[in-house]
């Protein structure tokens, strides 16, 4: 059977599956500390070209620290860094063939918008026609003809996000860094604006690497993302993989919302694993692939969305199922959030798309439940 | 809350929308309005007066004085007795507008001259570490504990002919005999430029200090060496702290008169030497009066374009 797929298939693209894409920006064992603080640990890493990459992660997680070393604003402590295939160690960074787009924007402030855009390209000393007409696609490609006269000061938050966009691309940079580039915006533009970046990637066929801690974010526009903590990369993948199989419960913990149950492996047989939580009566199967032997200690990790909230016992006896009692209901519109108490110390989470307008018997406090999932709903996880 | 009461109904309840100023309000604002007018403004009309009348041997050396005594009638003969003659003097002998143009010459180089120092000064305490910076500006603060008129009278014992700075130049050879600078106008350029340095070094540090470091970086990201960064980012946005200085410099450099007495010499032309030889040498209170007003206004110019800038810059950054 051929494996099947995990979550939309945004494009075909998949280099990183190939196993002899050629590496375009490689990150070899590099290590930055600062004094005694280590923002970046013996941290390897490879992105290929034309993929929108993704550092997620917390503050002080060291994804910025790694975009900061790729920009040339930072050096490494220890490693390499390679950009198609040179070798960027003391390359200062107007020389590097990468363009930053800043958190802050970083836009100067005594240049109107054009003559930010034009900066880059008239310190390449390009011909002025050329700069002109570069600079008119640019404020095209933003939707910012009107406002080329325009001091940044006399510009919304939204529209300088545009023109440090503008003049980040301006210079058509094999690699576009985003530092937090969305993050002053407010959260309608915001979603707008992950897909505009998304389509100009695709037209302007760069390489993107965005730095940011909002998973959504990340989960939106990348092909790939890696996952940080601490300075180490715990995992690289495309955002339904991460989501869907995390390797870690950290991973499952910081993306998304996770039920997580420690439970002992009770048996294996076949493609089926079989768990026995001590607070749950009935043992939970999982077809997911595992390593764990029978007798460890794991955590059964599911996703509320895919655990299913009903009155009725599932038909099948030995279904994955527990009965619960309704401890906390939050109505988000679109969902409905359910905390079941299915011990007396694990309360579970499902979330019920709120699919129909009425409902024919409304779940309420106190009631008693049955939650029910499939054996390919959850993973199990070792670490 | 919407105001649908009759007119008069909600008078008392509702607050003022245009607030009333309070007494204390009033009090407040008429101290420094007072202070101009009693100190400053007071104090002017009485030098235009003095300046409009003509010298006479008297106590106080001019006529006519105002007496109270003679009465309405009086007062008429007073103003009528007015004249813009010493004005017209001023124009008559070249010594005065010669004064004026020396003045505001010396002025403008020694601004110049502070700019060039001042500048990587005030630069490298801004990009200096951020511990260090509170001391390196009690340095820059540290001369005024002293009297200015202490420290330019130091500089006579530096620059003087067998004084500190030619004592040092002989003896590690770099000169064969003493160098004249005291009593010429070199030495009022450094005075003038040791003296007003902290009052262009502070506010162009005070601009520099906020200038965002991403700013350069992002030029240099887009392709702009450090160098040129400095030229096309740094240098204009720090150009109101520049103007700032400058003016700050500028202003007072021109009626200064210590430095020029105390370290210039017998050909070194300022007004406010001019000033003081016609008060108190030739005791001539009109003739030097019209030379403060004519000062005052020259320097109006480069004040209501300092004050200009000011306030552009303040509404620049609300």
């Amino acid at each position: 059977m051929a494996k099947k797929p995990i979550g939309p298939v945004r494009r075909d693209f998949t280099p990183w599956e190939s196993g002899n894409a050629k590496p375009f920006i490689e990150f070899r064992n590099v290590t930055k500390r600062f004094g005694d603080f280590t923002a970046v640990d013996n941290l390897s890493l490879t992105i290929y070209e034309r993929e929108f990459f993704a550092l997620l992660g917390g503050s002080g997680c060291g994804k910025t620290t790694m975009m900061r070393m790729l920009g040339g604003f930072e050096e490494p402590s220890a490693g390499e860094i390679f950009l198609d295939g040179q070798n960027l160690a003391g390359v200062p960074p107007y020389r590097r063939p990468a363009n930053m787009m800043f958190q802050s924007y970083a836009l100067f402030p005594h240049m109107s918008v054009e003559r930010n855009i034009a900066f880059g390209l008239q310190q390449d000393k390009l011909p002025k026609g050329e700069i002109e007409a570069r600079v008119q696609q640019m404020l095209k490609l933003v939707k910012l003809e009107d406002f080329a006269k325009r001091k940044p000061h006399q510009l919304s938050g939204g529209q300088r996000q545009r023109v440090a966009l503008a003049r980040s691309i301006a210079k058509k940079p094999k690699v576009l860094l985003l530092d937090e580039p969305l993050g002053a915006l407010d959260r309608k533009l915001r979603e707008e604006t992950q897909f505009e970046l998304m389509d100009l990637q695709t037209e302007l066929g760069m390489t993107f690497l965005i730095v940011t801690h909002d998973q959504e974010e990340a989960m939106t526009v990348a092909d790939r993302i890696a996952v940080m903590d601490r300075g180490r990369i715990i995992q690289v993948a495309t955002p339904a993989e991460i989501y869907e199989t995390p390797n870690s419960r950290f991973v499952a913990d910081f993306i998304g919302s996770i039920n997580l149950i420690e439970a002992r492996v009770a048996s294996r047989n076949g493609t089926v694993t079989r768990l026995k939580a001590p607070n749950l009566e009935r043992e939970i199967a999982v077809s997911q692939p595992t390593d764990a032997n029978v007798g460890d200690t794991v955590w059964f990790a599911i996703r509320p969305e895919k655990i299913r909230l009903g009155f009725d016992a599932p038909q099948n006896g030995t279904a994955n199922a527990a009965e619960a009692e309704i401890w906390d209901i939050g109505y988000l519109g679109d969902v409905s959030i359910f905390h079941a108490k299915a011990a007396e110390d694990l309360i579970l989470k499902s979330t019920v798309a709120n699919i129909t307008r009425t409902v024919e018997r409304p779940i309420s406090w106190e009631d008693n439940v049955w939650l029910s999932w499939d054996e390919d709903a959850g993973v199990i996880l070792t670490r | 809350m919407v105001d649908t009461a009759a007119p008069g109904a909600d008078v008392e309840a509702a607050p003022a929308l245009k607030r009333k100023r309070s007494l204390g309000g009033w009090l407040l604002i008429a101290i420094p309005y007072a202070w101009l007018l009693f100190f400053f403004l007071a104090p002017f009309f009485i030098v235009f007066k003095i300046s409009l009348s003509e010298i006479a041997v008297a106590i106080p050396p001019y006529l006519p004085t105002f007496d109270l005594a003679e009465g309405w009638q009086g007062l008429r003969e007073n103003f009528a007795a007015f004249s813009f003659e010493n004005y017209i003097w001023l124009t008559q002998d070249a010594l005065y507008w010669k004064s004026y143009l020396s003045s505001v010459w010396i002025a403008a180089t020694s601004t110049a001259i502070t700019l060039v120092i001042g500048y990587p000064l005030a630069y490298g305490m801004a990009r200096a570490p951020a511990a260090w910076r509170p001391t390196l500006l009690m340095l820059v603060i540290l001369p005024f504990w002293t009297s200015f008129l202490i420290r330019v009278y130091a500089w006579i014992g530096i620059l003087k002919n067998e004084g500190l700075l030619n004592q040092a130049l002989l003896s590690i050879g770099v000169i064969d005999e003493p160098l004249t600078i005291l009593n010429t106008n070199a030495a009022v350029y450094i005075g003038i430029v040791y003296s007003y340095l902290p009052f262009l070094v502070l506010p162009l540090y005070a601009t520099l200090e906020k200038l965002d470091e991403s700013l350069l970086e992002a030029a240099s990201d887009l392709g702009c060496p450090p160098w040129k960064a400095f030229w096309k980012i740094t240098v204009p946005l720090s150009l109101p702290g520049v103007i700032a200085g400058c003016f700050l410099v500028f202003i007072p450099a021109v009626g200064e008169f210590v430095i020029p007495d105390l370290l210039g010499g017998s050909e070194t032309l300022m007004i406010g030497k001019t000033l003081w030889s016609e008060f108190f040498a030739n005791r001539d209170w009109p003739v030097s009066s019209a030379v403060a007003v004519i000062l005052l206004l020259i320097l109006v110019v480069p004040i209501v374009l300092f004050q200009n800038q000011q306030q552009r810059a303040s509404e620049k950054d609300a």
